[in-house]
């Protein structure tokens, strides 16, 4: 029994460890020595402090995401429009940097603030395209990630072009009052770990610890019965979406103010749907989330290295914890394994019988 | 039992990844007979190497210095832009290449020509070089950082001039990707080479030419972003023009003009960006204008490999005794299978007379679009103002910002 309870805590891991394994099935296949494979990913990651520092500035944006994506999941929604919203919040913190004019701490938090507002307001567009159009979420997410895409290209290319002529890669640096301060030359803002450590426990605690929480987990279990029982779906649907699109929106602030410092095309890049498989291979339980967000952000880091050690493809990165997910999703669960898991765990799965069936 | 088996299976799996034999340190390859140490070289592009244009054209110049300069080694990165790795950057990229021993790292967009300021002051020692950009021409780049670019503008007079002597209707199209001083001053030589060729050889009046540029937005087709290309050619030729010039990177303009010859009417196209551009539809293609890195990148790896290299602005000539020569020429122009002989001797003739300097296309007067003076009569432009070209020519359609 305690073996059990033992694995079904570290079950996040066997679909990694079984990927691993697939991954070094697939080198030496293609005649690559997985032993160099890996001490390049591992160099490429935490080779050096830059590196590190490196791995540790994307997984802020990965992890506010996955954190918003986890009061989504629990209410039992798809919120596949975080990519839009995170682009959202990017060009509302642009917006700020490029043309206000206040003191640095003021300027951050206008952006902060505003950025959080975008990716709320575009989130909850999806949400009320849900509740009062029919749309699922995930074709309100799709189109509005396009959208989201075309109007910032619209940006850069047009109004807020630099003033060498307009080109598709993005718009002159900020200031560097508008940015965040980083540590030591790096990408890294200590202040956006900061930011990203309050939300993980705001998030941590609202779905543990609140009445909202526990609204959620209900709409997402069974919506007709959670309605039954008083709990408004359409509030809450739109507040998940809100709620998550805010951290979105954060997260693409931290993009354009210190990963990058500038507004560019396609500034997400995909770290949105890289945050639904982060939730998914956390086996959508909250601690879980900001270590799988550092280690996706470890691998991709580390297949920059190792790209360019053995000139293999680099979007290995990609298989690899691609094929994590793919090893998730066909485990099922826990229980498919015969271990079984317990119901504290099954409350945090989001209903997904709405897509499988 | 089931579990046991489990536990057992991955703690093997730990084991087998935990005891894998520590790195060897830097395994050095020494040769101390060897008169050079062989160069290591860093090459990122912004697209894949493999996209039949842009990016191809440069990891095919740096296969040319591996084949070229004995011991060279070329480190690739590719794709690195914001949406296909978010998680890259220009100088994490660079860190590795230079941990590498790359003493030389060229990088092949203007996109990266700001990050490349700035990994150039990160490491004084090694010579970064950045094609296409301008920043050693404007002034203050660190003196480890040189900018290389081909002077694709003679090559886009020929393509103008082969257009006017094929076009009946007296209507060009030129299809243009964005909009910046580079695409500016291409389209602009295209239409200066059709004008003189239209009035010199083809015995028009040049203010009937009618050139028109449209700008899809982009290099490349993105749905629901950039025009689409294709419905582009297809507007042009439906309104009246019969020769399509591209000056972007994917051959949508050749193969619309395909499918409209295959359909009975009389149309051609000029494509651009790669030497076979014309296999598409060899019958309606007037000729093929290139870029070719290799003779530049081969020159700068010899002149780091011995210590010669010196910081400079490099605006690259053609071969003119063979445009079609990899090996010597910096940008080239491929005749196509579409010429008749009439427009190929013509043609020809125009490009000697290119070549001896007989024929400058930048004598003045000519006025910009909006019919101010740019370069007075009898004067020259300069390499400066045909660089910062601020609008399309005067004759010229299209928005010139």
């Amino acid at each position: 029994m305690r073996i059990r309870t033992w694995i079904v805590r570290i079950w996040p891991l066997v679909p990694i460890l079984a990927a691993l394994l697939f991954t070094i099935g697939l080198l030496v296949l293609f005649g690559a020595d997985p032993v160099e494979v890996f001490q390049a990913m591992w160099q490429g990651a935490f080779g050096t402090q830059d590196k590190t520092l490196s791995v540790v500035a994307f997984t802020i944006p990965l992890l506010l995401s996955s954190l918003g994506l986890l009061l989504t999941f629990t209410a039992g929604l798809w919120n596949i429009g975080i990519e839009g919203q995170i682009v959202m919040g990017a060009v509302a913190a642009s917006w700020v940097a490029l043309f206000m004019d206040a003191t640095s701490p003021v300027l951050i938090a206008v952006e902060v603030i505003l950025a959080m507002l975008a990716g709320a307001l575009w989130a909850g567009v999806a949400g009320i395209l849900k509740t009062r159009g029919g749309v699922h979420e995930i074709f309100g997410g799709l189109a509005l990630n396009s959208l989201a895409i075309i109007f910032t290209n619209y940006l850069i290319s047009g109004p807020w072009q630099p003033p060498e002529g307009g080109s598709f890669f993005g718009t002159v640096p900020f200031r560097e009052i508008s940015q965040l301060s980083r540590f030591a030359d790096s990408r890294f803002a200590p202040f956006s770990l900061l930011v990203a450590m309050v939300a993980l426990v705001m998030v941590f605690v609202a779905l543990r610890g609140t009445t909202w929480g526990l609204k959620l987990k209900a709409l997402g279990q069974n919506p007709r019965s959670a309605f039954l029982l008083g709990v408004s779906s359409e509030r809450e649907t739109i507040l998940a979406m809100m709620f998550c699109g805010a951290l979105a929106g954060l997260a693409g602030a931290v993009r354009v103010l210190s990963w990058y410092d500038n507004l560019k095309q396609n500034i997400s890049g995909g770290i949105g749907y890289l945050a639904l498989l982060v939730v998914m291979l956390a086996a959508y339980r909250t601690l879980w989330v900001p270590l799988i967000a550092f280690f996706f952000s470890a691998v991709l880091n580390g297949a920059i290295t190792l790209q360019l050690r053995t000139q293999l493809h680099s979007s290995l990165g990609g298989i690899l914890t691609g094929v994590m997910v793919l090893f998730v999703l066909l485990f099922g669960s826990s229980k498919a394994l015969g271990i079984g898991k317990s119901s504290e765990d099954e409350a945090l799965e989001p209903d997904t019988s709405e897509i499988e069936s | 039992m089931k579990n046991n088996l489990l536990v057992i299976f991955l703690a093997l799996a730990l084991l087998l990844v935990a005891c894998q034999p520590a790195a060897p340190a830097e395994s050095a390859t020494e040769d101390p007979g060897a008169e050079m140490e062989p160069l290591t070289f860093g090459m990122v592009l912004v697209g894949p190497k493999n996209d039949r244009g842009w990016s191809q054209a440069h990891y095919e110049g740096g296969l040319f210095v591996e084949n070229n300069l004995e011991g060279a080694t070329m480190v690739v990165f590719e794709s690195l832009n914001p949406g296909d790795k978010p998680e890259a950057t220009l100088e994490g990229v660079v860190d590795d290449m230079v941990s590498q021993g790359a003493s030389l790292v060229i990088t092949t967009s203007d996109a990266f020509e700001e990050d490349t300021v700035g990994v150039a002051e990160k490491y004084p020692d090694v010579i970064f070089i950045n094609s296409s950009g301008d920043d050693v021409l404007v002034g203050g780049a660190p003196t480890n950082l040189g900018n290389i670019m081909g002077q694709m503008v003679k090559m886009k007079y020929i393509a103008g001039c082969a257009a006017a002597l094929a076009t009946e209707s007296g209507q060009i199209g030129y299809l243009g990707p964005l909009i910046n001083t580079e695409t500016r001053r291409e389209a602009s030589a295209a239409y200066l080479g059709a004008r003189y060729c239209y009035e010199n050889y083809q015995g028009n009046d040049p203010a009937e030419l009618d050139f028109t540029v449209t700008w899809i937005g982009f290099w490349f087709n993105i749905p629901g972003v950039t025009l689409d290309p294709t419905e582009v050619v297809t507007s042009f030729f439906d309104s009246g023009a019969d020769v399509v010039m591209s000056g972007i990177d994917t051959p949508e303009a050749i193969d619309g003009t395909g499918q409209r010859a295959s359909r009975g009417d009389t149309v051609w196209a000029s494509p651009y960006g790669h030497i076979d551009g014309c296999d598409n539809s060899p019958n309606v293609c007037l000729g093929s204008a290139f870029f070719n890195w290799g003779p530049a990148y081969l020159g700068t790896a010899q002149s780091v490999s011995d210590s010669s290299w010196t910081q400079a602005w490099d605006w690259n000539l053609p071969n003119w005794d063979d445009l079609t020569d990899l090996s010597t020429t910096a940008v080239g122009w491929n005749n196509g299978p579409g010429l008749t002989a009439d427009m190929q001797a013509n043609l020809d003739d125009f490009i000697s007379k290119l070549a001896s300097g007989e024929l400058n296309l930048w004598t003045g007067p000519i006025n910009l679009q909006d019919g101010s003076e740019y370069v007075a009569d009898g004067e020259v432009a300069t390499d400066n103002e045909i660089w910062y070209l601020p609008q399309l020519l005067e004759g010229m359609e299209g928005p010139s910002e």
